[in-house]
Formats: structure tokens, C-alpha cells, sequence
């Protein structure tokens, strides 16, 4: 097993630098290990100016270890819901911009997906069942997500078949679909939504899975990552293939499960809100212990629309590296002409694609509308930008062919971190927009150095 | 076969396409018998490349028919003349440049595990097998085709035409970007092929290429076939004559295309 590796690659590894190496075995891109550290930057540099400003501006070393502002767990916690919605429709549209598209109607898309949903649960199907029936929530997601699929699809007809090019049919899309959720509910609010499709969101206090629970994913994750490895390395030996050098596979092994449990640690350092807690302790006859309803260990641990993202990012990652769909789209990104000429249906594909990021703006809009308790014309607005920007800022080229859906998502965590770090500084919204729209242009402009590099 | 003459595998009559106001293609007729290699010459814009992709699949004629083994054959894109057993080895060589070399060999045609998801592995390792016929010292599974040099890409897109057992395999000036070495190595595999039955339209602008390989030949002009006849029969010559003057020899049957005499 270990005999042939070294042979096919003894040539390269000669003249490689340590660091080349590195990067080659563990199929690490120096594109996400910049992003990672943009994200540590942030996250550090938002913390420590939120504690300097606390401290009335001084420096103080000892303060500045004991106490924090961003890098707390609620904190954390609140940005990977907040990140959720975004990071389910990045997943999409790295596809669409690998395959040379754009959608620029999700963020509309997204309010009249909501505002439908809205509709149906509380204008129908709440009068027709009786609020409290189980049946809402599962009609409500159904009737989101086959809208989502019916507008993605004609999205994609009009790109595949009619032949009009996607920046044009979705900028028509945007202006359409946030004037039909207008003129569906004219701009009224609908709340509140069901109470069971409210968990989607994240808020209640049953959308949290608790401490036990979310241990258990994290030992899954890891279970997961190993058996990922084993099999890749015997279906690899089968044939006699060069393999991984055995330190790689540690090293992402590692990495994979620090991830892995050291999100659940934070997500399950975050207890449960005093009122939650000394209700729940009330009702289970818990006595509170002396340092308050915290002493209970009632831990959040991860949140429903975490757990949808997590999901949706493991299908999609799925879909565009295990399945025949995901190859296409990647091969028409690479050369449209040649897939068609291979016998690859692109007309077809791209339909497909354009209905995949409909059906994921439905699940988007039933996190954001869940979160909200409500569904308004104006849910989703200047959403696409975000999308578009977290995909990019992910390492999504342009020029079509190249991203992927963890880039997408950790893109989205980034710029979610940066709104978030500076709501929590209380920046003037119209800075926030100043220096997010910034940061894009030039998170792009070091990429392109940095390709420029490469080639 | 019999002693009487064999069905021809491949014939087109009276092909024409135009681009805007250019007949690209100007009611052209050629054949193409099992076990054969017909060389397709012409300028730079003759049509040679444009006639061939309405055989492919890339083009839809505006006019002319398509028989294949005598039947009227329906070709509307690239998969139906796919199961024809049509296989082309297109100018530009067609790879989607961002994946590998097994991806693009395998391109609309994946192999799948039981659980119907990409077999990735059992396809390099078809790629492995193919790529070592063609070019023994590839190494480059793993590296998407665009980093790859352009002798290796065209090995890939050679590969991708021989490994799904073709019938009628086209080539479009398939050495152009080999060294001598393994030009000399595709014409090999060219002799092989034909040994297998294989009927080869072989398109070149380089007379030699074609003379030493092919058994007829047939010259395009302004998208007009000046002539076609046996490698045989005709000098090289007279073979530039028809290129470059679309002077029609004895040897040869006159297309439309032909200098009147
Ligand atoms: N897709 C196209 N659109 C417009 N014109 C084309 C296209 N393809 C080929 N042509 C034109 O058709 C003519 C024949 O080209 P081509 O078949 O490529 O010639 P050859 O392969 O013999 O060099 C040229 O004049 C070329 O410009
Ligand atoms: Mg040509």
C-alpha cells in the first residue's frame, strides 16, 4: 500500500519546497487557507476593539485576556444562525457562477418565496386546520420549497431555452418578484407564522438541540471524516494509485475534528436564556443552584438553521463532486462548447442548475422568515448582493469553471462576521454598507494578484 | 465481405451549411468505406472542419442527407451521432480545460458505482490504461487539462475518441500539436484502427501526413469538393493542384467544386 505512492510523484517532490508540498499532499488551497486567516482577523480585530472601547479606550493587557466582546459564545453562536440563510444560497451560486450564470433575483425571489409561504399559513391553511395543527409547518415548507422550484425552473428556461442571458433574465427576475410579494400582501406584514415552522428559524427555545445532541454530531463529523479517508485509501489501493502521504491525512483528520468539536464547544458554552432556564427548571422541578439558572448546564448547542446548512452544504458538496449534474456543471463552466460536444444535454443542466437555486432561496426564505416570526415584501432585499458577494469572497472565479460550496459558505461566515462585528460596535448602518461593499472589491482585486502569481 | 462492392459506412450527399451569407459548406458529397482512411484536404477555411461537425452533431446542415451503413441517419447534436458510433477528435480539441484528464476522457459518459454516484477511481484507472497506449509517460491524473502541454491534451482528446469503440472516427488534424515522435505514434495507432475496421475521416492541411496514411483523398475549396479519388491514382501534385487550384486530375472523380476544364 505504501510502495507505490512515492514513485509517480519522486520527480516532483525533489525539486518541491516544504511548503508546495504541504499544499500538493494535502490538496489544501492557499486561497482558503487566506480566507481562514481573514476570518481569524476579523474575528480577533473586532474583539479587540470592542474591549478597548469598553475599557473607555485604554489598553489594558489584563483586560484585554479576561474580557470579550465578539468572542463570546452567544456572539458566535448568533453569527452562525445569522450566516445560515446566506450560506444555504452561496452554496447554489457558486454553481451558477462556476457554470458562467449569475442569479441576481434570490434576494426578491427569497420575499415573494416568504411572502407565499407567509400567506398560506396564516391567510389559509391556519383558518382551515385550526392553528394548531402539526400539518402547517410541513404544507408551509412544501408549498416554499415547490415555489422556489417553479420559479428557479423558469429562471433556468428562459437562460437555457429562449436563450436570454441570466444577467438579464434575473435583474428582470429581481424587479418582477419583489413586485409580485408586494402586490401579493400590499406591503402589509404576515405574522405571526406557525410555531412549529418558527424552530426553522432558530429562535425558540425548542430550535436548539442542546448540549448532549450536539456532541454527538461532532463525533459524528469525525466518525464521518475517518471513514471518508479509509475508503478513499482502499478504493485508491485497488488500483494501485498513488496515495496521500500518511501525515496529509492526519493533518486534515485533525483539522476536520478540531473543527468539528470545537464548534460544538462554543455552540454548547452558550446557555440556555435565565427566563428559559428557570422555566424549564420549574416545570422538570430542578432546584436553581446559587449562582443562577447558567449553574443548571442547560447548554443552546447548535441551532436548527445551523443544522440546515450544515446539511444543504453536505448535499450540495456532494451533488457537485459525486454526481454526473455536479461534473456537468463544472465541465460547461470549463468550456461550454466542448461539454456540448461531448454529448453532455446543456440546455438541460442549466436548468436544473437555475431550479437547485430556487429550491435553496426556499429554504433560505423559510429560515429568514421563521427567524422573523413574519414574512414582509422586503425579506430578502439587497440579499443577492450578499450571496453574490460571499460566493466571490469565497474564491468563486468570475471567469466561470472554478469554486466550491465550502469556500462559498466560508465566505459567507466572513462577510456575516464583519456586518455583525460592527453592528455590535454600533457602526452607523450606511458605514457598514461603505466598508462591506469595500472589503468585496478588494478581497477580489487580492485574488487577482494572487492568480496573476499562480499563472 | 463480399466480392461485390461493401455498403459504405458513411456517406454524405449534397451536405450544405451557411454562416450568414457564407456557404461554409456548398453541397458536398463524400463516403467513407469500413477499414478506411479518407484524407480531407484544403485550405485554411475550405470547409473541412465545418463539414465534418455536421457529421458530429456540432452543426445542423441546411440541406443534404446523411446515410450510414445505407440508412438515412438522424443527426440533430453530438449524442445522437454518439450512438452512431460516431467519434470525433475535434481542431480545438473540446476539453473542459478546469478538470482532469479521467473527467474529460469519461465526459457524458461517467462511470458510475451501484449507488449510481461518479466512479472516479474505475475511471483513472481506465484512463491510466488508455492514456499508457497513447502516451506511456503521462503522470497527470490529478492536474486539471489546462496546466497539461498541448501534445498531452491532444493525447487526451485522442483517447477520449478511440475508448468508446467507434466505428467512424474523425479526426481533425489530430498531430498538430505532437512532436515527430508521437505524430509518428498516432499514425500507428491510424493503421491499427483501420486494421480493426474502423472507417477514419483523417482531415490535414499537411499533404504528406495524408498520402502515407490515407487510401482516398478528397480536396475541398471555398466549401465545394474539388475532387475525390484513390492516393493511388493521383501524384502529390496533382493533389496541390486541387488545393490550390481546384484543378481536377484523371485520377480523380471532379466535385461541384472543380476548374471547368
Ligand atoms: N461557427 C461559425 N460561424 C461563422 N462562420 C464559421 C463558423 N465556423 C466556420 N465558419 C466559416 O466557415 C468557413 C469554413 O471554415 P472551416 O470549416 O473551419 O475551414 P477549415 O477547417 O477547412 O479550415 C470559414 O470561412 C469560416 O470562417
Ligand atoms: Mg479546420
Amino acid at each position: 500500500m505504501s510502495a507505490a505512492p512515492e514513485a509517480s510523484t519522486a520527480h516532483l517532490v525533489a525539486v518541491e519546497s516544504p511548503s508546495k508540498r504541504f499544499f500538493r499532499a494535502t490538496e489544501i488551497d492557499t486561497r482558503l487557507l487566506g480566507m481562514v486567516g481573514a476570518l481569524i482577523l476579523i474575528w480577533v480585530g473586532m474583539d479587540l476593539i470592542g474591549v478597548w472601547k469598553d475599557q473607555g479606550f485604554t489598553l489594558n493587557p489584563l483586560a484585554i485576556w479576561d474580557n470579550h466582546s465578539f468572542l463570546t459564545p452567544r456572539n458566535l453562536w448568533n453569527l452562525l444562525v445569522q450566516t445560515s440563510a446566506i450560506a444555504v444560497m452561496s452554496t447554489g451560486m457558486v454553481l451558477i457562477i462556476v457554470m458562467r450564470h449569475i442569479d441576481l433575483s434570490v434576494g426578491s425571489m427569497l420575499s415573494f418565496i416568504g411572502v407565499i409561504t407567509g400567506v398560506a399559513q396564516v391567510y389559509w391553511l391556519s383558518p382551515w386546520l385550526g392553528s394548531e395543527s402539526p400539518v402547517i409547518w410541513i404544507v408551509g415548507i412544501l408549498v416554499a420549497l415547490g415555489a422556489g422550484a417553479l420559479l428557479g425552473a423558469f429562471n433556468g428556461f428562459l437562460v437555457a431555452y429562449a436563450g436570454i442571458p441570466s444577467f438579464i433574465v434575473t435583474l428582470g427576475g429581481l424587479i418582477v418578484y419583489s413586485g409580485a410579494a408586494w402586490w401579493v400582501i400590499r406591503g402589509e406584514t404576515v405574522a405571526p407564522m406557525d410555531a412549529n415552522f418558527e424552530l426553522i428559524g432558530g429562535t425558540p427555545s425548542g430550535a436548539w438541540i442542546g448540549g448532549k445532541a450536539s456532541w454527538a454530531l461532532a463525533a459524528f463529523i469525525c466518525l464521518a471524516i475517518v471513514v471518508g479517508i479509509f475508503t478513499n485509501r482502499s478504493a485508491r489501493a485497488r488500483f494501485k494509485f498513488p496515495q496521500r502521504p500518511i501525515w496529509a491525512e492526519v493533518f486534515l483528520l485533525v483539522v476536520g475534528c478540531a473543527v468539528a468539536l470545537g464548534t460544538a464547544w462554543v455552540v454548547n458554552a452558550y446557555p440556555w436564556p435565565a427566563k428559559v432556564a428557570e422555566a424549564y427548571a420549574a416545570e422538570h422541578k430542578i432546584p436553581i443552584p446559587p449562582d443562577g439558572a447558567d449553574g443548571l448546564g442547560l447548554a443552546h448547542g447548535f441551532a436548527i438553521p445551523m443544522l440546515i446548512a450544515l446539511a444543504v452544504g453536505v448535499i450540495m458538496t456532494f451533488m457537485a463532486t459525486r454526481t454526473r449534474f455536479g461534473r456537468y456543471v463544472y465541465a460547461i463552466g470549463g468550456n461550454p462548447e466542448a461539454a456540448e460536444l461531448a454529448g453532455v444535454n446543456t440546455r438541460f443542466i442549466t436548468l436544473l442548475m437555475f431550479m437547485t437555486m430556487g429550491i435553496l432561496t426556499a429554504v433560505s426564505a423559510c429560515i429568514t422568515s421563521a427567524r422573523l416570526d413574519a414574512a414582509t415584501n422586503s425579506l430578502g432585499q439587497t440579499n443577492e448582493l450578499y450571496v453574490i458577494a460571499a460566493t466571490v469572497i469565497g474564491g468563486t472565479s468570475l471567469a466561470g469553471g472554478v469554486g466550491t460550496i465550502y469556500g462559498a459558505m466560508l465566505g459567507a461566515l466572513v462577510m456575516q462576521s464583519l456586518q455583525s462585528g460592527m453592528t455590535l460596535l454600533n457602526f452607523d448602518s450606511a458605514v457598514k454598507d461603505v466598508i462591506v461593499g469595500s472589503v468585496l472589491v478588494f478581497a477580489v482585486w487580492v485574488d487577482q494578484i494572487y492568480r496573476r502569481r499562480q499563472a | 465481405m463480399d466480392a461485390a462492392k461493401p455498403l459504405p459506412l458513411v456517406e454524405m450527399k449534397d451536405v450544405s451549411i451557411a454562416f450568414g451569407g457564407i456557404k461554409a459548406v456548398d453541397h458536398a458529397s463524400i463516403d467513407l468505406y469500413p477499414g478506411e482512411v479518407v484524407g480531407l484536404l484544403g485550405h485554411n477555411g475550405a470547409g473541412k472542419s465545418t463539414l465534418i461537425k455536421v457529421l458530429s452533431g456540432a452543426y445542423k446542415r441546411d440541406g443534404g442527407t446523411i446515410l450510414i451503413n445505407g440508412e438515412e441517419a438522424h443527426i440533430g447534436n453530438p449524442r445522437d451521432a454518439k450512438r452512431y458510433g460516431i467519434e470525433t477528435i475535434y481542431q480545438t480539441l473540446a476539453l473542459a480545460d478546469n478538470v482532469d484528464a479521467a473527467a474529460n476522457l469519461f465526459l457524458g459518459r461517467e462511470l458510475r458505482t451501484r449507488w449510481g454516484t461518479l466512479d472516479d477511481v474505475a475511471m483513472e484507472a481506465q484512463a491510466r490504461r488508455v492514456m499508457g497506449r497513447l502516451n506511456p509517460n503521462f503522470r497527470r491524473f490529478k492536474d486539471p487539462v489546462k496546466s497539461l502541454s498541448g501534445g498531452q491534451r491532444q493525447s487526451v482528446a485522442i483517447a477520449r475518441a478511440i475508448h468508446f469503440n467507434a466505428r467512424i472516427l474523425i479526426m481533425d488534424e489530430p498531430t498538430a500539436a505532437l512532436g515527430p515522435q508521437e505524430t509518428k505514434q498516432v499514425g500507428d495507432l491510424i493503421k491499427q484502427l483501420k486494421a480493426e475496421g474502423i472507417g477514419i475521416f483523417l482531415i490535414s492541411h499537411d499533404i504528406h501526413d495524408v498520402f502515407d496514411l490515407a487510401d482516398r483523398v478528397a480536396v475541398m475549396k471555398n466549401g465545394q469538393v474539388v475532387g475525390s479519388g484513390p492516393v493511388t491514382a493521383m501524384t502529390k501534385d496533382e493533389v496541390l493542384g486541387m488545393i490550390i487550384l481546384g484543378k481536377c486530375p484523371p485520377g480523380a472523380t471532379p466535385g461541384p467544386g472543380a476548374m471547368a476544364a
